[in-house]
C-alpha cells in the first residue's frame, strides 16, 4: 500500500499523526497488520477470471475461448462470492494464454488447465504489462524495456532486464460452466513488490 | 540534531547524515535561492536544468577551456545505488549540489567533495508501471527544492534537510500520468506538466503555489470541443490524443512566458485520429501566471512517426541576413532544425531545414513552416510503411547546447537511421499502453552504406548552416550537451561510456573518459573555491538501451550489446585543481 497516494496532499500533519502511531506501537505494527482490501488482493484460489478488455470484457474466462498459441488475453480475478473484481492493484493482472500440453515443461503442466496457462502479468523489472508475444520465438515480451519469457518454461527469463521469472499463477478448470479458476495464489511475489 | 530524530521517527523517506562537520556547516549557510538570482545565474552556479531559463546550456565559467581540459581528472565520485536512466543535471547552489534519480529519489551532496548531506526516497505505490523510469531534475527556490514525481506527484523538500513539507497529486498514475520533467519556477508558481501520451492521456500544463502547494491552473495541450483549435480532432479522439509534456519549458521572463514543447499525438497511426491534432508535436507559449495559451507553433501535423517534440525551443537573440531576431530553436525529432520568432503574442516561423536525412517532409511552406508530407512515407492503419528518420527521430530528448561565445547549436543528432510502423486500432483502456502499434509493428533499419549513427553537430545560427560535426561509427547518440566559455563542448550519450569534450570552434576530439555506464545525463558545471567542475550522472537506460537493443537486431557488429547499468556522479576538474592532491 503506498501511502502518499491516499492522500490528495500528505504533509507535515500527517507525519506527526504517524510519528504519534509509531510511539505507541511496535515499528511497522500499525500498517502491517491491516489486510488489504479484497479488490486489492492478489489472486485467491477459487478465483474467477475475468477479461480486462475488448470482447467479452468483465466476462470470465472460459477455456474454449483460448486459441493454442494465440497471443496472451488479459485478466482480473474475482471474488466468485461477492463478485468483486480484484482490480485494485495492477499487480493483481493476470495473463491467460493455451497451448498444446506436450510442449509445456513439467512444472509448467502441472499448474496448467488443459493446456491453458497463467501468469502475473507484471514484469518483474519495471512492473510494465507484458502484453506481447513473439510467436515466431514462443516468448512473452515486454514493450517497455524488452524483457521475454518463456511461458512453457513456468515463465522463465530469456532476454532483457527482468531479474526473474514472471510469477506463474496456477489454474484449474471448473468443468461444469468451462470457465478458468485460480488453483492456488500466485508462486511467488508480483512485480517489485513485497508480496 | 533533536528535530532530525524525531523527524525520523516519524517513518521519514529521508535520510540525513549530515552530523559530519563540513558537510553540515554547507548545508547551515545554504544560499537562498531568489526569483532574481534565478532570472540571472551567477555563473559559479547551476540552479536550473539548462543553467539559465533560455535553455541554453552554456555556462560563462572559463577556467577549464580547448587549452586545458586535456588535464581533466575525476575528483570525486557518488554511487545513487539506483539502475536505469540517470537524466537529471547536479544542480549547484553555492557548494551544495542536488541529484536526482530514477524512482524520484533527490541525494544532496557537498558540490567539492562528494559528501552525503541527506537523501530522500519517496515511497511509489507497489503497482507502478514506469515504462520511463526518470527523473530530469529538482527546481530551487527559497530555501526548498521541488520534484517531480513518476506517481504523478509534486513534491517540496526542505532544501537544508530534505524534510517533505509537501506532496500534491497532479494527477492519477492509474490513468497512466506520471511526471519526469524538472519543475519550473515562475513568478512564485511551480510549473510542471504531464507525461503519458503512451497511455492515452490527454496532456496538460499545470501550475501551483510554491508555498502551500495549491493548484492554480491546468491547461490541456488538446483543446476540448469548442476551444482554439479543437476542430483538428475528430469525434472523441481528442480526449486520449496524447501530448504529453517530458522537459522543463524555457522561460522568458520579460514576457513571463513559457515554451513548453508538446509530445506526440496518440494512438501513434494518424488516420486513427484525422486532423493536424493541435497542439500536438508543438510549442505553445503559455502565461505562467494564468496558463493561458498565448500562441502556438506546431512543427509538424498529424504526427505518424511518433516524433515528439518534447524539447522546448532554446531562446536566443540571434541576427540573421541582417536581422535581429528574438529566436526560438529547436533541433526536433522530426529531423528539421527550427527557428521560430517570439513576440509577445505571436510565434512567427523563421526557417526549417533538415539536420539528418528525411525522406517524409517534401516541402516546408515559407511562410507558416506547415511541411507537406510524401504520402507514401506517411504510417497508416493496417499497413507497414518505411520512413527516415526512424521513431526515435533526428534527435530525442537529450538537448542541445548553443555557446554565446561561437554562435553555434552543439545537436546531439541521430543519422542513416530509417524505421517502419504499422499498426492497428485498438481500445483504449486506461492505464495501459495505447499506441495501435506493437513490437512486431516497429522496424529500424540502417541506411544503406552508412558509416554511422550517432553524430554531434554544430551549426552556426547567423547562416544556419553546418559547420562541423563529429561522427560515432558504432553507437547511437543520446548525450545532452553542455557548452562552456572555455570553448568546450561537453557530452556523453555513447555506448561505449565514454564522456567527451569536443572544441566548440572546429569540433575536434580534446579529451574522453570511459565512465562506469553509459551517459544520458545532462552535463554541468559550477565553481566553489575557485576551482571549475564539470559534474554529470552516468547511468544507461531507457530508450537509449531500447535503441541498442534494436540495433543490435539489424546490424551484427553493433558495438556494446548491453551497455552496464548503474548511477554514479563524476565530478571533474583540472589535476592542478584537484583539491584532493
Amino acid at each position: 500500500m503506498n501511502e502518499a497516494s491516499d492522500l490528495k496532499c500528505s504533509g507535515v500533519g500527517r507525519r506527526a499523526l504517524l510519528a504519534g502511531a509509531a510511539a505507541l506501537m511496535p515499528a511497522g505494527a500499525a500498517l502491517a497488520q491491516q489486510p488489504p482490501a479484497p479488490k486489492n488482493m492478489r489472486p485467491q484460489e477459487g478465483d474467477l477470471l475475468v477479461r480486462v478488455s475488448g470482447e467479452g470484457a468483465g466476462e470470465p474466462v472460459k477455456l474454449d475461448s483460448l486459441v493454442i498459441n494465440a497471443p496472451q488475453i488479459l485478466a482480473w480475478p474475482k471474488d466468485k462470492a461477492s463478485g468483486t473484481v480484484r482490480d485494485g492493484s495492477r499487480l493483481n493482472q493476470v495473463l491467460l494464454m493455451r497451448f498444446d500440453p506436450a510442449t509445456l515443461d513439467e512444472e509448467t503442466r502441472e499448474h496448467a488447465a488443459d493446456g491453458a496457462v497463467a501468469y502475473g502479468a507484471t514484469c518483474p523489472h519495471a512492473q510494465c504489462p507484458v502484453t506481447e508475444y513473439r510467436k515466431d520465438l514462443g516468448v512473452l515480451h515486454c514493450p517497455c524495456h524488452n524483457s521475454e519469457f518463456d511461458p512453457r518454461a513456468a515463465g522463465k527469463v530469456t532476454g532483457g532486464p527482468a531479474p526473474r521469472r514472471l510469477t506463474p499463477l496456477p489454474i484449474r478448470l471448473d468443468a461444469g460452466e468451462g470457465v478458468l479458476i485460480v488453483a492456488h495464489p500466485f508462486l511467488g511475489k508480483v512485480g517489485l513488490s513485497a508480496t | 540534531m533533536k528535530g532530525l530524530k524525531a523527524f525520523l521517527l516519524a517513518g521519514a523517506m529521508t535520510v540525513s547524515v549530515a552530523g559530519m562537520t563540513h558537510a553540515w556547516a554547507q548545508v547551515q549557510k545554504y544560499s537562498d535561492v531568489t526569483e532574481e538570482r534565478l532570472r540571472s545565474p551567477e555563473p559559479r552556479n547551476w540552479l536550473m536544468y539548462r543553467g539559465t531559463y533560455d535553455g541554453q546550456g552554456y555556462s560563462p565559467l572559463d577556467q577549464i577551456n580547448a587549452s586545458n581540459v586535456a588535464d581533466l581528472v575525476p575528483v570525486w565520485t557518488y554511487s545513487t545505488g539506483v539502475t536505469e536512466g540517470h537524466q537529471s543535471p547536479p544542480i549547484v547552489n553555492d557548494g551544495v549540489m542536488f541529484i536526482s534519480t530514477p524512482q524520484a529519489q533527490v541525494i544532496a551532496l557537498d558540490a567539492k567533495t562528494g559528501e552525503t548531506l541527506w537523501r530522500y526516497k519517496r515511497t511509489l505505490p507497489e503497482d507502478l508501471t514506469q515504462l520511463h523510469p526518470t527523473n530530469r531534475g529538482v527546481a530551487l527556490l527559497g530555501d526548498r527544492l521541488y520534484v517531480a514525481t513518476t506517481d504523478c506527484f509534486l513534491v517540496a523538500l526542505d532544501a537544508k534537510t530534505g524534510k517533505e513539507i509537501w506532496a500534491r497529486e497532479v494527477e492519477d498514475y492509474r490513468k497512466g500520468n506520471y511526471m519526469t520533467l524538472e519543475p519550473l519556477v515562475a513568478h512564485g508558481k511551480i510549473l510542471v506538466g504531464s507525461s503519458g501520451g503512451e497511455y492515452g492521456i490527454r496532456g496538460f500544463a499545470a501550475a501551483y503555489d510554491a508555498k502551500t502547494g495549491e493548484p492554480l491552473w491546468r491547461t490541456y495541450t488538446i483543446p476540448a470541443p469548442g476551444e482554439p483549435g479543437s476542430n483538428t480532432w475528430s469525434g472523441d479522439t481528442w480526449k486520449t490524443g496524447g501530448g504529453s509534456i517530458w522537459i522543463t519549458p524555457t522561460y522568458d521572463p520579460e514576457t513571463n512566458t513559457a515554451y513548453y514543447g508538446t509530445g506526440n499525438a496518440a494512438p501513434w497511426m494518424g488516420d486513427a485520429r484525422p486532423g493536424d491534432n493541435l497542439n500536438t508535436a508543438s510549442v505553445i507559449a503559455v502565461d505562467a501566471d494564468t496558463g493561458k495559451i498565448k500562441a502556438s507553433h506546431q512543427y509538424h501535423w498529424n504526427d505518424s512517426w511518433d516524433w515528439d517534440e518534447v524539447d522546448p525551443p532554446m531562446l536566443v537573440d540571434i541576427n540573421r541576413n541582417g536581422h535581429a531576431i528574438k529566436a526560438m530553436v529547436h533541433p526536433g525529432r522530426n529531423g528539421y532544425l527550427w527557428t521560430l520568432e517570439r513576440k509577445p503574442n505571436e510565434i512567427d516561423f523563421v526557417s526549417g531545414v533538415p539536420f539528418v536525412r528525411n525522406n517524409v517532409i517534401t516541402k516546408v511552406d515559407p511562410e507558416t513552416g506547415r511541411p507537406t508530407y510524401d504520402e507514401s512515407r506517411k504510417p497508416h492503419l493496417d499497413a507497414r510503411v518505411e520512413f527516415c528518420p526512424s521513431l526515435w527521430g533526428g534527435k530525442d530528448w537529450p538537448p542541445a547546447a548553443y555557446s554565446k561565445k561561437t554562435g553555434m547549436i552543439y545537436v546531439p543528432a541521430n543519422e542513416n537511421l530509417c524505421g517502419s510502423l504499422s499498426g492497428h486500432k485498438m481500445d483504449y483502456v486506461p492505464g495501459q499502453l495505447f499506441l495501435g502499434a506493437g513490437l512486431e509493428d516497429i522496424g529500424l533499419t540502417l541506411y544503406p552504406g552508412a558509416d554511422h549513427v550517432g553524430e554531434l553537430q554544430a551549426w552556426d545560427l547567423s547562416t544556419n548552416k553546418k559547420v562541423w560535426s563529429y561522427p560515432f561509427p558504432k553507437s547511437q547518440l543520446w548525450g545532452p550537451v553542455l557548452a562552456t566559455g572555455g570553448d568546450v563542448v561537453f557530452m556523453g550519450g555513447t555506448n561505449d561510456r565514454m564522456f567527451r569534450a569536443f572544441d566548440a570552434k572546429s569540433g575536434k576530439l580534446l579529451w574522453s573518459q570511459k565512465l562506469n555506464s553509459g551517459v544520458t545525463g545532462v552535463p554541468s558545471t559550477f565553481e566553489v573555491d575557485g576551482t571549475q567542475y564539470i559534474a554529470v550522472q552516468a547511468g544507461w537506460g531507457v530508450d537509449a538501451q531500447r535503441m541498442q537493443d534494436s540495433l543490435a537486431k539489424v546490424s551484427a557488429d553493433w558495438q556494446g550489446g548491453t551497455v552496464p547499468q548503474g548511477g554514479v556522479v563524476w565530478v571533474f576538474a583540472l589535476r592542478n585543481k584537484n583539491p584532493a592532491q
